[in-house]
């Protein structure tokens, strides 16, 4: 029994690997930091900031972030109109210095619409990935550590998750819990449990044979002990930056879905919303399409970037 | 390999089974009395309400609906009837995924028409100028919402330049835009991302250092011996691609208004028609789940490793240490 156990083990640890070869070359930038960054531990904290902060992308998207963040919460002060505030004699216009981004069928300004509606984004991408996190990295711990019998049913459990496309399994979630902005992030958070358990999973399945944990286990530590004192420190790597690319992710899928109809409801200015209201304008006005797609590209692009950064600066082996 | 195909079949079947129960289940448990949804908007009588429940079977315990619901599934592959409208959902099914797949098959096609040289290339220049230049590109299609994209590109293509339609179905051109806005915005850039950490994987490998230090021409190391090593994760990926695709393809169907999968789920979640969401969304975990097994077949089929694993298994009797 134990031979197929460990044949199936070894396979997935291979899979996930190969899954996470995905973002393997975002090494841009990498270079930078290595003349100073050879008296630094690997692994230290000190190490992985100056890694980051010498990587021209992360930098980049750590700005953006915190610029989308500010505009976002500040746009009820910065901007001259309201986000439902209807200026109905400029319905439909373009750019102008009245409205710099211009205006939607209503004549509401789009600026202030989309630095409003930014907050919807961030705030769904963080809590559905903290939500999925949580679970997600439990289950494959548990899985991961037990082993045997309990790995077996968490991993069939997990299966049910996988059975679907990501997109087909969000969006039988919110039939499930309906629309609007908790039940959404309810919904990708549970879509993203699985991913983050098999990741968790196929980590612990290769600390689990290391020598230390031997070592805990014949110096009599409680299992719990084992388990947060030795196995989640050194498995947590390739979960942040997993992390950061599941807040890209969750973002990008919740205007998806808030674009079908299924996640915020269109008087709320999340971005897919804003699209889909578009859409029926996309003749006579292409602004309202073109501006909100941008601040969705320009809020993942920052997450992805930070999550390239990270996965330098926490593995080095990757780095070459 | 008839064992390895044995045992993939034993994991998939139950796991189906599971997925069609627990959607049952959810779908079961949502607010909303489905005999008031089928009667419609107005106001019903009680009596009425009860009658509608009757005739549909709803006032039967939990159990036996189950039970009736999954055997139809097994024996007749019967996903029963549209609430709202009555409709068979088999037939509607069956008359839409043809779209869907077709949207799904053109996507993977160029994904991996564009995305294969691309990687391959990328990985053998890497950190040129081609090579940045192709990793911004794909680093920014990445963020885009394939929504997004098709909603340009019919933008430009179809009110700006007349191109292509830009919505309904028809002929070959009806299906170009989707295909693209699919490709583009669900998984090339991801896919040429993978191909080229794929190749580089193998590149920097001792075998391809074991080629080149036998004479051979670049040529023959990169596509002799890299190509064939790296090809093999690389058919994992086309699989996931593809399956992610006929996802994707239900958003795309949405924007150009194509009768697939895409608008029936939406339309069905919009008006509470749980037997439609019920069954689109377990055909296409069958779909997705058929795509997966092929996939892992052939991966079995071409890595010499896994079939390995089994043959060696059978020779040595390894029953020695289970």
């Amino acid at each position: 029994m134990s031979r197929v156990e460990n044949v199936g083990a070894e396979k997935e640890v291979r899979r996930e690997k190969r899954h996470g070869g995905h973002g393997k070359m975002g090494h841009h930038g990498g270079r930078g930091c290595k003349k100073s960054s050879e008296s630094l531990k690997p692994g230290s904290l000190a190490y992985i900031w100056h890694s980051i902060s010498h990587n021209k992308g992360a930098v980049m998207g750590m700005v953006l972030i915190v610029l989308i963040v500010l505009l976002s919460v500040l746009s009820p002060y910065l901007c001259r109109w309201g986000y439902a505030e209807l200026d109905v004699l400029n319905a439909k216009s373009g750019p102008s210095l009245m409205h710099l981004l211009g205006c939607d069928e209503l004549g509401r300004d789009l600026l202030s619409r989309v630095l409003y509606g930014a907050r919807y984004t961030l705030y769904i991408g963080l809590a559905a990935t903290v939500l999925s996190a949580v679970i997600g990295v439990t289950l494959g711990a548990i899985a991961g550590y037990f082993g045997g019998l309990v790995d077996s049913c968490v991993m069939r459990f997990l299966d049910v998750f996988q059975a679907f496309p990501q997109l087909i399994l969000a969006m039988a979630f919110c039939a499930v819990f309906g629309s609007g902005l908790n039940n959404c992030v309810a919904a990708l958070g549970l879509t993203g449990i699985a991913g983050f358990a098999r990741l968790m999973r196929a980590n612990i399945l290769q600390i689990r044979d290391m020598e230390y944990i031997e070592a805990s286990v014949s110096i009599n530590c409680p299992t719990r002990k084992i388990i947060t004192g030795h196995i989640i420190p050194n498995a947590v790597s390739p979960i942040i930056v997993e992390i950061a690319m599941s807040i890209s992710r969750n973002g990008l899928a919740s205007s998806s879905l808030s674009f079908l109809g299924l996640g915020v409801q269109p008087p709320y200015p999340e971005w897919g919303a804003m699209l889909a209201g578009a859409r029926n304008h996309i003749r006579d006005c292409p602004h309202m399409v073109i501006v909100p797609g941008v601040f969705i590209v320009i809020c993942v692009l920052s997450f992805n970037l930070i999550g390239d950064a990270l996965r330098d600066a926490l593995d080095p082996k990757l780095k070459k | 390999m008839i064992r390895y195909v044995v045992k993939r079949l034993v994991i998939l079947i139950p796991t189906l089974l599971v997925v069609a129960i627990i959607m049952f289940t959810l779908m079961d448990f949502v607010p909303g009395d489905p005999a008031v949804i089928a009667l419609g908007s107005g106001n019903h009588t009680q009596e009425e309400i009860e009658l509608k429940r009757e005739s549909m079977g709803l006032n039967k315990p939990y159990i036996t609906r189950l039970g009736e619901y999954i055997g139809n599934l097994v024996f007749h592959f019967d996903f029963g009837t549209s609430i709202v409208d009555g409709t068979q959902i088999k037939t509607a099914i069956s008359d839409r995924f043809p779209n869907t797949l077709k949207i799904a098959i053109g996507s993977i096609l160029v994904t991996i028409i564009v995305g294969l040289p691309l990687g391959i290339r990328t990985a053998v220049r890497a950190n040129t100028w081609e090579d940045k230049i192709a990793l911004f590109v794909t680093l920014l299609l990445d963020c885009m919402p394939s929504f997004w994209v098709g909603l340009l590109l019919v933008l430009l293509f179809a009110l700006k330049l007349g191109w292509f339609p830009s919505s309904g179905v028809g002929g070959l051109k009806y299906f170009v835009l989707p295909v693209i806005a699919n490709s583009l915005g669900g998984g090339l850039a991801g896919f040429t991302r993978q191909t080229r950490a794929s190749m580089l994987e193998v590149i920097r490998s001792d075998l391809v250092t074991m080629a080149r230090s036998k004479g051979l021409s670049e040529r023959e190391v990169i596509y002799g011996h890299a190509l064939p090593n790296a090809l093999i994760p690389i058919i994992t990926i086309v699989g996931m691609r593809f399956g992610q695709m006929l996802g994707g393809a239900t958003i795309i169907e949405v924007i150009f208004s194509i009768p697939g999968l895409g608008p029936y789920l939406v339309n069905g979640i919009g008006s509470q028609d749980y037997t439609v969401v019920t069954g689109g969304i377990i055909f296409i975990a069958f779909a997705f789940a058929i795509i997966m097994l092929l996939t892992d077949l052939v991966y079995a089929f071409v890595d010499p490793r896994i079939k390995a694993q089994y043959v060696a298994r059978n020779r040595k009797g390894g029953r020695k240490d289970e």
